[in-house]
């Protein structure tokens, strides 16, 4: 097998993206509902740094001010509106997890060694794109699966699938990076109406329940 | 004609932006009205399509025959939904009730205006945008109700299916690098480029990027086993929003895997996404016909008939020949009619008696002899009976199956449909054609209500005869009739004398799938 070097571009690109699959862990072993929130703006901010070095490297103009847009939206908004809710509900502790924290590390790893080489072993890859980052994205994918399943209370599931959102960006950027402004902005938008419904129906939950536990919602079976 | 294209976009969200504005008494005229110009619209873009191969406005609007059968199945729904509402709502008249219908119709309009973005827009990219936004739009208006089920049901619909669209944005995106390849680095994702595109792309891509968006819209389509938020969506919500999720949201993620399918068969030949439809179609269906042995609530027994007919769809399209093809859109059409009006007739017997529990309604169609009786022909529909537009269609399915070499896959599809009619079937007749209330001697003395011995759910049968004591003879609203008669003259036109010009966009659009 011939040794492949990547370049320094592709190096930092894969840096970047480790880092965000690296927050993807923290997030779950994080106990605290305010900690998720902050490390998922960490993880938006490492996408905002990736989208700068995709920019720089291929010389694509537009796609600083989808970096831009992306810090403005994932870096800030969003994790405003999510700490007001939480300081609205007044709940600090995320609900327990249906494992214990070794056993979920164990089991996010395996998942997302699967998921690496899974698509590694797609060969999707080109002269100008590096595959290994594709294959990270889709680890952080599958960690946030992992995520959205184990943890028992709305606000970890909603945040799980917005730090799921920040896997598929990772993945857009690096091999879809030409993909047309127009358009981009237009998937970060559907995010935030996306987090105003979960916010609604957190809230709803909330004021319902008493509560952000799922463990209430089992009435509809069969 | 492209002004047609902008003018089917802007309308309906233009009435929802306006309805959240207006009195109610207004939205309750507005939204019909808004359906049937969607409605008049989608019919006068058949013409168009059927001489010009397809109608393009600006570079984002792009409508072929196959886009116009998924219009005319939702701006349909759209309106005989929208004359439904305004005989099911009944608001307070206190300004809780008026926030609950401004609420409720500007949802309404605006979801239906997102389905119909889905099979106008070009782009691939923004029909994922569409179909997003139909998710966030109907889970509010699942949560609308304010109950702790309803809640439930929408947090599970928002969480699922948006995991699903996480999926299906992947798939997005996978196809579109497999376009670099063929387009450079920088291009515009259009389904009408890809499918030109053809054999050039890169096989094992397209593959990736075929079972993600089946994966992906499947979630929302309810294909099993990611069908999970469907039975308790459907049951939850508003009844018109369960008539729309159902007739046709469903169908919208049916579009999209379809726009998949085209591409990857154009490059890499139809078996590989041919047997994957086919493997999700199959338990679908499977599932979907044992879970209907065993339902009590009648919205429930519905969703998962929505299962059963998305399995239909799938198999059908795993056939591959040009008369499955045109079972396969009829089938699309005659669903949002039949589907349409059955849940018209679920909302008219929860209206009237209170209760979704099937084994506490006796005498359904004594009680509501229009809607009633209504509610059992929709049912037989459903069950492909002729006359009804549902029969055609699924004969077609059936025997462009039996000209396939696996002909054994149309025998399970005959076996698992009829397994399903059971289902549906014994429950109906149950719940409708017993008799109940009606009967003035009964209605006297309500415990004496006869059941057979062997009734399936016995032991229920003192407290049904309770719930169906307290019922008068009587329609709940005028409006109610209207909708569901609308949807049953559709089905019979459907089954018995389909429209030349429908006839031709079916062939037209099951060629469009059958390109190599």
């Amino acid at each position: 097998m011939p040794v492949h070097v990547p370049s320094t571009t592709a190096g930092v690109e894969d840096v970047v993206a480790v880092l965000v699959l690296l927050t993807e862990f923290a997030m779950l072993r994080g106990p605290l509902l305010r900690s998720q929130v902050r490390l998922y703006a960490f993880q938006s901010l490492a996408v905002s740094v990736l989208a700068v070095v995709v920019a720089a490297t291929r010389h694509l103009a537009d796609i600083y001010a989808l970096a831009g847009l992306s810090f403005v939206l994932k870096v800030v908004i969003v994790p405003a509106v999510m700490t007001r809710l939480l300081r609205d509900v007044d709940v600090d502790l995320a609900g327990s997890s249906k494992l214990g924290v070794a056993s979920s590390m164990l089991v996010a790893l395996a998942v997302s060694v699967f998921g690496f080489f899974a698509v590694g072993s797609l060969h999707v890859h080109s002269s100008l794109l590096p595959s290994t980052t594709l294959a990270v994205a889709s680890a952080v994918v599958l960690v946030a699966f992992v995520l959205i399943v184990l943890r028992s209370d709305v606000v970890s599931q909603a945040m799980g699938f917005f730090s799921l959102e920040n896997g598929v960006s990772i993945a857009g950027l690096v091999i879809a990076a030409g993909l047309p402004l127009v358009v981009e902005t237009t998937f970060l938008f559907d995010l935030l109406v996306a987090v105003v419904a979960f916010g609604i129906i957190i809230r709803v939950h909330h004021g319902r329940s008493r509560t952000l536990s799922t463990d209430e919602l089992d009435r509809l079976r069969g | 004609m492209a002004a047609l294209l902008v003018v089917l976009l802007a309308f309906p969200f233009a009435v929802g932006v306006v309805s959240y504005l207006v009195p109610v008494r207004v939205s309750k005229v507005l939204a019909p009205v808004s359906g049937a110009v969607a409605f008049a619209l989608s019919i006068a873009l058949v013409p168009a399509v059927l001489t010009h191969g397809h109608i393009t406005a600006g570079s984002e609007l792009r409508v072929d025959s196959l886009s116009v059968v998924f219009l005319i199945a939702t701006s349909f729904l759209y309106l005989a939904t929208a004359i439904f509402s305004a005989g099911y709502l009944h608001l307070d008249s206190g300004p809780a009730g008026a926030r609950y219908g401004r609420r409720f119709y500007a949802g309404l309009n605006v979801f239906c205006w997102a389905m119909l973005a889905a099979p106008l827009v070009s782009g691939l990219a923004l029909l994922w945008v569409a179909i997003e936004v139909t998710t966030v739009v109907s889970a509010l208006l699942v949560a609308i109700d304010d109950t702790e089920t309803a809640t439930e049901a929408a947090w599970k619909y928002v969480l699922i299916a948006s995991m699903g669209l996480g999926i299906s944005l992947l798939a997005t995106i996978v196809l579109y690098y497999a376009g670099t390849s063929v387009f450079g680095a920088g291009y515009d994702l259009s389904y009408a480029k890809m499918l030109a595109a053809g054999h050039h792309l890169p096989p094992e891509v397209l593959r990736l990027a075929f079972v993600l968006a089946v994966l992906g819209y499947g979630t929302k389509m309810g294909l099993v086993p990611v069908h999970t938020w469907l039975p308790d969506a459907h049951s939850e919500a508003p009844t018109p929003v369960s008539a729309l999720l159902s007739g046709a949201l469903l169908a919208t993620s049916f579009y999209a895997i379809l726009r998949y399918y085209q591409i990857t068969a154009a490059a890499i030949g139809s078996v590989f996404p041919r047997n994957v439809l086919l493997v999700f179609g199959l338990a679908s269906l499977l599932l979907a016909a044992l879970y209907l042995l065993r339902q009590r609530d009648i919205k429930r027994m519905l969703a998962y008939s929505s299962i059963e007919h998305m399995g239909v769809l799938a198999i059908g399209v795993s056939f591959g020949v040009t008369l499955a093809f045109i079972g396969v859109l009829l089938h699309v059409l005659a669903h949002a009619a039949a589907k349409g009006t059955a849940f018209f007739g679920a909302g008219s017997v929860v209206r009237k008696f209170g209760t979704k529990d099937m084994a506490l309604v006796r005498g359904g169609v004594g009680a509501l002899p229009w809607s009633g009786s209504m509610l059992v022909a929709a049912v037989l529909a459903l069950s492909a009976m002729p006359p009804f537009g549902l029969f055609r269609s699924e004969f077609l399915i059936v025997s462009g199956g039996l000209s396939d070499p696996r002909y054994a896959v149309a025998a399970v599809l005959v076996v698992l449909v009829t397994l399903a009619f059971v289902g549906l079937g014994w429950s109906t007749t149950q719940t409708m054609l017993t008799t109940g209330p009606a009967d003035a001697a009964l209605a006297a003395a309500p415990h004496a209500t006869p059941h057979t011995p062997h009734a399936p759910h016995a032991p229920h049968a003192p407290h049904a005869a309770v719930v169906s004591s307290r019922v008068r003879k009587g329609e709940v609203s005028p409006w109610i009739v209207l909708a569901m008669a609308l949807g049953i003259a559709a089905l019979v036109l459907l089954g018995v004398h389909l429209p030349a010009d429908l006839s031709r966009l079916l062939d037209h659009a099951a060629h469009e799938l059958r390109t190599p």
